[in-house]
């Protein structure tokens, strides 16, 4: 690997874990789409900060650009408390209009800039790495990795010291304020720390990656964790991991950085979705299949037990008896022998010792629905998990 | 009477649009009652609540706690919303949830320690509840959830509680294991204010009640103000609840 790239993946990799904390906490607050506000209507924002310096490279574009972010917030909630309309509907009201004013702003006055509304979406992480800050002589490395960087340990120190103060109010903001924090002063924060992550890192990597990684990662481990450090530490994870094999994808194909990362990100989700332990697709699948059967034996088992008569016993009859399908008893019956819950002799069932004990068993749990008699059934049967 | 006043209303009036949901409420609840307010649905009881809590701004009046405004009382006072208004998805334990009682008496930025753990686990233990430490929120019933309010409510170790209706949706074991809390709550010098839904029980539960519909009917003792009379008035039809003596 050659500087470039290392540096490349390094500067990924931070504004991915930048993103993902932040995005976290807007995820639970299910306000994934102010994130696209944010990351559009910051434009005005850095017009006006470039007038005001006449200098692209200055901190204050940052600043402003994250008041512009802060405002978005502000107009959002200001337009949905007169209960005229929607929250989905007032960020769509606000952000095409700020976003606009930018664009007109660029057009008229700033047209000889290097500002396009290109990069300001798309970002190009490929050149990142020539631009670079210096120390009279000294290289010190890509500009972008500084500004990304600092806003990363900003955003760790905030959640380190804020952490029980952000989950309070995220999941109960009436107790929050009973308790004399002051949720709004709290989302605020959360909001700012929002703005200021986005206009650090679209330079970058683009107004559109920066959006998917607050939200992707995040949205991907909710899916698997029920902890919510764990969560944010599986959302950094996932962020960082797309944003690594997303730019080896780009290598490969020869795409952009920035496409082949949200294309990472989606795939991520995707497997996240379908293939997720307790909340996945095929997992919720398995287990209602696994449910099923089950029952079945149970209902199997019970049977046998009820039924010391040959005839009620014999393989051929259980269809008619219980009243399954063929397939369904042929199944159950080779789930049973495998367990060896029953034994066949001349095609008469009956249940052996260690069926008989799991039947008083089960028959005793769902009588009385204490726990402590199952424990030892929860490994095998997903009936009598917690 | 008791000697001091714990909550004081004076001339309080809400409204969410036009029309006031209170009317000019006056209201004096004694320090160490166990006290129902009680009301027809859409009477006020849970906005008045939220009025003494600063949750909502009232068009007018006022609201005192131990003589001095709500805001310089705040840890002393603890509130069971009705069916908790929060989100049942969000990742964290029975446990965890409890634990944010105790974030008040940390303060900003400090985090909690064994000790505040140790407060939770006894408050789980309390409302029955210890076995189901570690289950995520959206995994407990109904009941279950609203137990888990009231072990966050007592582990605040306030000076005074407003309940609103804990006992909706608790089976009648719950109610009881409820009802002794509130009560040991009254011996150790608490003040506890719960809205209630049950005519029958209150006499045997409070000592203290409110009739309240938009406008305050009466307040007092339930001994001497739990009767037909109020009752009719409060709930607008021929009521007849026989008082156990
Ligand atoms: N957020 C709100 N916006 C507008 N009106 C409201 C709002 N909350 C309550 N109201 C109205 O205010 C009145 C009082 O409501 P409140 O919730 O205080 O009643 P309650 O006595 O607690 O009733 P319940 O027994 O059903 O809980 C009702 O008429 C209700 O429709
Ligand atoms: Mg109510």
């Amino acid at each position: 690997m050659t500087d470039a790239q290392i540096e490349i993946q390094l500067i990924a990799s931070l504004v991915a874990v930048a993103c993902a904390i932040p995005g976290t906490f807007l995820v639970l607050r299910k306000m994934a789409m102010i994130s696209d506000a944010i990351s559009h209507s910051i434009l005005p924002g850095l017009v006006v900060g470039f007038f005001l310096t006449q200098d692209l490279n200055s901190p204050w574009l940052i600043l402003f650009a994250a008041i512009t972010g802060v405002l978005t917030v502000v107009l959002v909630e200001k337009i949905q408390q007169t209960k005229l309309v929607k929250e989905d509907t007032a960020i769509g009201l606000v952000f095409p209009a700020l976003f606009s004013i930018g664009v007109i702003m660029i057009a008229q006055y700033a047209n000889d800039v290097h500002l396009d509304v290109d990069a300001v979406l798309l970002g190009e992480l490929a050149f990142a790495p020539f631009d670079r800050v210096y120390y009279g002589d000294m290289d010190l490395g890509p500009k972008s990795l500084w500004v990304i960087g600092s806003i990363l340990v900003l955003t760790l120190i905030l959640l380190f010291a804020f952490f029980k103060e952000l989950k309070m109010s995220t999941f109960d903001a009436g107790l929050a304020t009973s308790l004399g924090f002051s949720p709004i002063v709290i989302h605020y924060g959360l909001m700012s720390v929002a703005s200021v992550t986005t206009v650090g890192a679209f330079d970058a990597v683009g107004a559109i990656l920066v959006v998917a990684l607050m939200i992707a990662p995040a949205a991907s481990a909710y899916l698997l964790t029920t902890n919510l450090k764990k969560m944010i530490g599986l959302a950094c994870f996932f962020g960082v991991f797309s944003a690594i094999s997303g730019y080896w994808m780009a290598n490969i194909l020869d795409a952009s950085i920035a496409g082949s990362i949200a294309t990472m990100l989606g795939l991520v989700f995707l497997m996240v979705y379908l293939f997720a332990p307790s909340k996945g697709f095929f997992a919720v699948l398995y287990r209602e299949k696994q449910q099923r059967r089950e029952v079945s034996l149970i209902t199997f088992l019970l049977h046998l037990k009820n039924h010391i008569e040959i005839e009620e016993r014999h393989v051929n009859h259980l269809n008619e008896h219980i009243n399954w399908q063929k397939v369904r008893s042929k199944t159950i019956l080779s789930l049973a022998q495998k367990n060896n819950m029953i034994s066949i002799s001349n095609d008469v069932v009956s249940l052996t010792e260690k069926g008989e004990e799991f039947t008083s068993k089960a028959i005793e749990y769902i009588l009385t629905n204490e726990d402590s008699l199952i424990e030892d059934m929860k490994e095998d049967f997903f009936l009598f998990r917690g | 009477m008791k000697g001091k006043i714990a909550v004081k209303v004076d001339d309080l009036t809400v409204a969410y649009n036009y029309k006031p949901v209170l009317w000019d409420i006056d209201l004096q609840i004694p320090e160490g009652v166990l006290m129902a307010i009680v009301g027809p649905n859409g009477a006020g009881k849970s906005t008045l609540i939220k009025a003494i809590l600063g949750i909502i701004k009232p068009i007018a009046g006022s609201v005192s706690i131990f003589g001095k405004a709500y805001t310089s009382h705040r840890k002393h006072v603890a509130y069971v919303p009705q069916k908790g208004s929060v989100d049942w998805d969000f990742p964290t334990t029975a446990l965890d949830v409890v634990m944010m009682g105790t974030y008040g008496s940390l303060g900003w930025i400090r985090r909690p320690s064994t000790k505040e753990k140790k407060s939770a686990l006894e408050a789980l233990e309390k409302v029955g509840m210890l076995s189901f430490k570690n289950r995520q929120i959206s995994q407990l019933s109904g009941g279950q959830q609203q137990r888990i309010f009231l072990a966050r409510a007592l582990v605040q170790d306030a000076s005074i509680y407003f309940m609103d209706e804990p006992f909706q949706g608790v089976d009648a074991t719950t109610e009881v294991a409820i009802i002794n809390i509130l009560k040991e709550l009254r011996k150790a010098g608490k003040t506890v204010i719960v809205v209630h839904h049950d005519l029958q029980t209150v006499p045997e539960y409070f000592d203290w009640v409110t009739f309240l519909n938009v406008k305050k009917i009466a307040t007092g003792p339930v001994k001497e103000i739990f009767n037909d009379d109020n009752l009719t008035k409060t709930y607008g039809i021929n009521y007849k609840v026989s008082i156990q003596k």
